[in-house]
């Protein structure tokens, strides 16, 4: 199982009190994991935002990353039933302040000899790099977290953007703690 | 020492064999031939019998797991076959009750192609079983039948379904069943429930010891886990009145004079007036069910709360308590046994005694032939004694109410899911598990007609079952809806056509009693009892416009409790049913 999807819907505006939240869930490597889990959020009307899936160190397990949208006080409760899937080993909830939260950004834009300069000095301050290079259009990759990459896309925006990919945010917890 | 060659199907029956699964309720098929045949060729001492459709298998095994605490196995095809199973693994698993269900499935090179009698059964019943196995190699046959076991019968129980490719099953088993493979479960901890927290513990003695109006609430989780004794214990030192939901029904004899019957939406005006006027509400083992809060802002509002749930997903779901205890609930009444003193409540007590005598359970004998008459006297005659099982609606209502259980594990009612048709095949489960037992199912016209084709079942295993069907010849909870809430236009409730029930059961070879009359009722009753020489169908035609009370409208707060016809138009309810 290995799997990356990654949506970029907003918080949903029908719901004031929605939140973004970002969990790490600990699986079996085993298939049909994925949609337990997803049959649990979409019950409770929880939006995934963003999910990343891929087997872990030890491969007898996965480890998911979700973003999700939903009401706080759902959430604690969301956790609990993910938790008592006979499939999950550990399911937990990271905020900035005790993890590392990135996600990386493939940007596809229009760019010729005119212009390539600045698109690279952009790229530069955001610290990404090109990976492909024609005589009308670049591909650039830039990781970070995630309003980073919102910020150079804003940047980038006034290039003619073909098209964005994004992974998707991956977390893993600070200092010696396992994620 | 070297297996004999056996194939995938045998492997499984041994398996089953040797963790003990006496009885298989199934309906045979293509894709489950091979495992049909091992049932032939494996010496067992499993014991199969054929339902007439798939939801009967599955509803015999829940009453059989209701009746033992131990599951049954049902045994299904593929496609239809296990398609057919959903209600029944979904009314197991919202009342938790153990099951293993097996279905044959198309061969592995064919999944996801739409071959004959291909369905993605994995996929369909995700939501509605505790776990679910798609088997992928032959060899894993057996650890994951015992691995469907321990989910099925630890933690909180449910149904645990294994579908298995019929290559996989007449494929070679090259695995040796004497060597068994470690369970390959690092996510499933049901132990926890027995490392409870000694700390919350101190802080629930501390509520008990300064209540003045306790009260405990008694549920599933307590009958699960066979707590009765130390349930009544518990009740009886601390002079503590007990409550109980649907499904823990004779966790401590309804007759004891601290038992204050059912709660809830047609629960007893006394235990409903207990919940608002307690100051310490003792929850072990119930999920807060909404047909049991109501409104859940105020619910309990001015009490403390204590919950002891198996399952730490059900704490703050309804209602957050004060003191959450999670645990196993026989585990916790042991903790709390050791440590509580004997308190008296004479004041809290005689209060709620006076609401016993203002507001008793009552129905009249005039005016033509009423189910809750028939149902208080086969209670009468069987003191109680007796399994009952009952379908959906009206009659269930009433045979909360009236069938005052005196025994633990004798109450099998489809309390989350509410699935009519149910209570006919519990009934027979419950047969096969307890022979020495009397077995009552109260159904009504409606859902009796659900499953009325596991009478065959009945009469050919000759199982003394008492079949009440109490027919008023309308789906009478929703009449009763419709009349309340929907100025009574009738929508979809009469059941025109209804056929002769007593002429069916005669069809069928089983003996048929008719009660027509008020008058009738003991005599007839009586002679359905002494009838042991294998089932008997009792048609009782009763009053079609009764309605059940104390109501409490779906959503509203106990406080709006009905406890007569109202007399004035009501408001639509907020809450769903």
């Amino acid at each position: 199982m290995s799997k990356i999807i990654t949506t970029d819907t907003p918080i949903d505006p029908q719901c004031p009190d929605s939140m973004l939240h970002t969990l790490s869930v600990y699986v079996n490597n085993k298939a049909g994991v994925l949609m337990r889990i997803t049959q649990v959020f979409a019950r409770r009307g929880f939006n995934i935002d963003s999910l990343v899936v891929s087997t872990s160190r030890d491969a007898r397990y996965s480890r998911m990353t979700i973003g999700i949208t939903g009401s706080s006080n759902g959430r604690e409760q969301i956790i609990k039933q993910v938790t008592k899937l006979v499939d999950v080993i550990h399911c937990q909830e990271h905020t900035t302040e005790n993890a590392i939260v990135k996600e990386m950004l493939l940007v596809k834009f229009l760019v010729d000899a005119k212009n390539r300069t600045e698109a690279l000095q952009i790229l530069e301050h955001f610290g990404g790099k090109s990976v492909d290079l024609t005589p009308v259009a670049m591909t650039a990759i830039i990781t970070g977290d995630p309003a980073k990459i919102d910020a150079a896309i804003n940047m980038l925006s006034h290039f003619n953007i073909v098209e964005t990919v994004r992974t998707g945010k991956v977390v893993i917890a600070r200092g010696d703690s396992p994620t | 020492m070297k297996n004999e060659q056996i194939d995938g199907a045998q492997a499984l029956i041994k398996t089953l064999d040797e963790l003990g699964i006496e009885i298989i309720f199934g309906y045979s098929g293509g894709a489950a031939l091979p495992i049909f045949d091992a049932l032939e060729t494996v010496d067992s001492n499993i014991k199969f019998v054929l339902s007439r459709h798939e939801q009967g298998a599955c509803h015999m095994a829940d009453g059989y797991g209701r009746a033992t605490g131990k599951p049954a196995v049902v045994l299904v095809t593929s496609g239809p076959g296990a398609g057919n199973t959903v209600t029944g693994l979904m009314t197991a698993q919202m009342d938790s009750v153990p099951m293993i269900l097996i279905s044959g499935q198309q061969v592995t090179w064919m999944l996801g192609k739409d071959a004959f009698q291909e369905a993605d059964i994995f996929g369909i019943t995700l939501p509605v079983v505790k776990h679910n196995y798609l088997v992928r190699e032959t060899n894993h046959i057996p650890r994951i039948t015992r691995e469907a076991y321990h989910i099925a019968t630890s933690g909180r129980p449910g149904p645990v379904l294994i579908d298995i490719p019929k290559d996989l099953s007449q494929g070679p088993f090259t695995g040796d069943l004497n060597h068994k493979d470690e369970l390959d479960l690092p996510g499933y901890k049901p132990e926890a429930a027995f490392n409870i927290d000694e700390s919350v513990i101190d802080q629930a003695l501390e509520l008990i010891s300064n209540a003045k109006k306790p009260l405990i609430l008694a549920g599933q989780g307590a009958m699960i886990a066979r707590a009765h004794q130390e349930m009544l214990d518990f009740a009886t030192t601390l002079d503590c009145p007990l409550t109980s939901t649907l499904l823990g029904k004779g966790i401590i004899p309804e007759t004891h004079p601290l038992a204050l019957g059912m709660l809830g939406m047609h629960g007893t005006a006394y235990a409903n007036k207990a919940i608002c006027e307690c100051d310490l509400l003792i929850n072990i083992g119930s999920r807060f069910d909404d047909r049991i809060i109501g409104q859940a802002d105020k619910f309990c509002a001015d009490a403390k709360i204590i919950h002891v749930d198996i399952d730490p997903s059900e704490m703050n779901k309804m209602i957050s308590p004060d003191v959450e205890i999670v645990g196993d609930a026989k585990a916790v009444l042991d903790l709390l046994n050791a440590k509580i003193s004997e308190q008296k409540h004479p004041e809290w007590n005689a209060h709620l005694d006076g609401y016993k005598r203002k507001y008793p359970l009552s129905y009249k004998k005039q005016g033509g032939l009423r189910m809750q008459q028939v149902i208080d006297e086969f209670c009468i005659q069987t003191n109680g004694e007796a399994i009952v099982a009952t379908d959906v609606g009206q009659h269930q209502m009433w045979a909360a109410q009236f069938y005052k259980n005196a025994q633990t594990h004798s109450w099998l009612s489809s309390g989350g899911a509410g699935t009519m048709g149910f209570g006919f095949p519990a009934a027979i489960g419950a047969a096969f598990a307890c022979p020495d037992r009397t077995v009552i199912s109260f159904s009504g016209d409606g859902g009796f007609q659900m499953t009325l084709c596991e009478l065959a079942t009945a009469a050919i295993h000759k199982l003394p079952i008492k079949i009440v069907v109490l027919n008023n010849h309308y789906l009478g909870m929703v009449r009763q809806w419709q009349e309340l809430f929907f100025d009574d236009r009738k929508s979809g409730v009469d059941l025109e056509g209804n056929p002769d029930f007593v002429k069916l059961a005669a069809s069928y070879g089983i003996k048929g009693i008719n009660i027509k009359r008020p008058a009738d009722v003991s005599r007839m009753v009586k002679q359905a009892l002494e009838y042991n020489d294998g089932p008997v169908l009792i048609h009782a035609e009763c009053i079609k416009m009764d309605n059940v009370f104390p109501m409490i409208p779906a959503g509203a707060a106990l406080e709006a409790m009905l406890i007569e016809p109202p007399k004035h138009k009501m408001e639509k309810p907020t809450g769903s049913t």
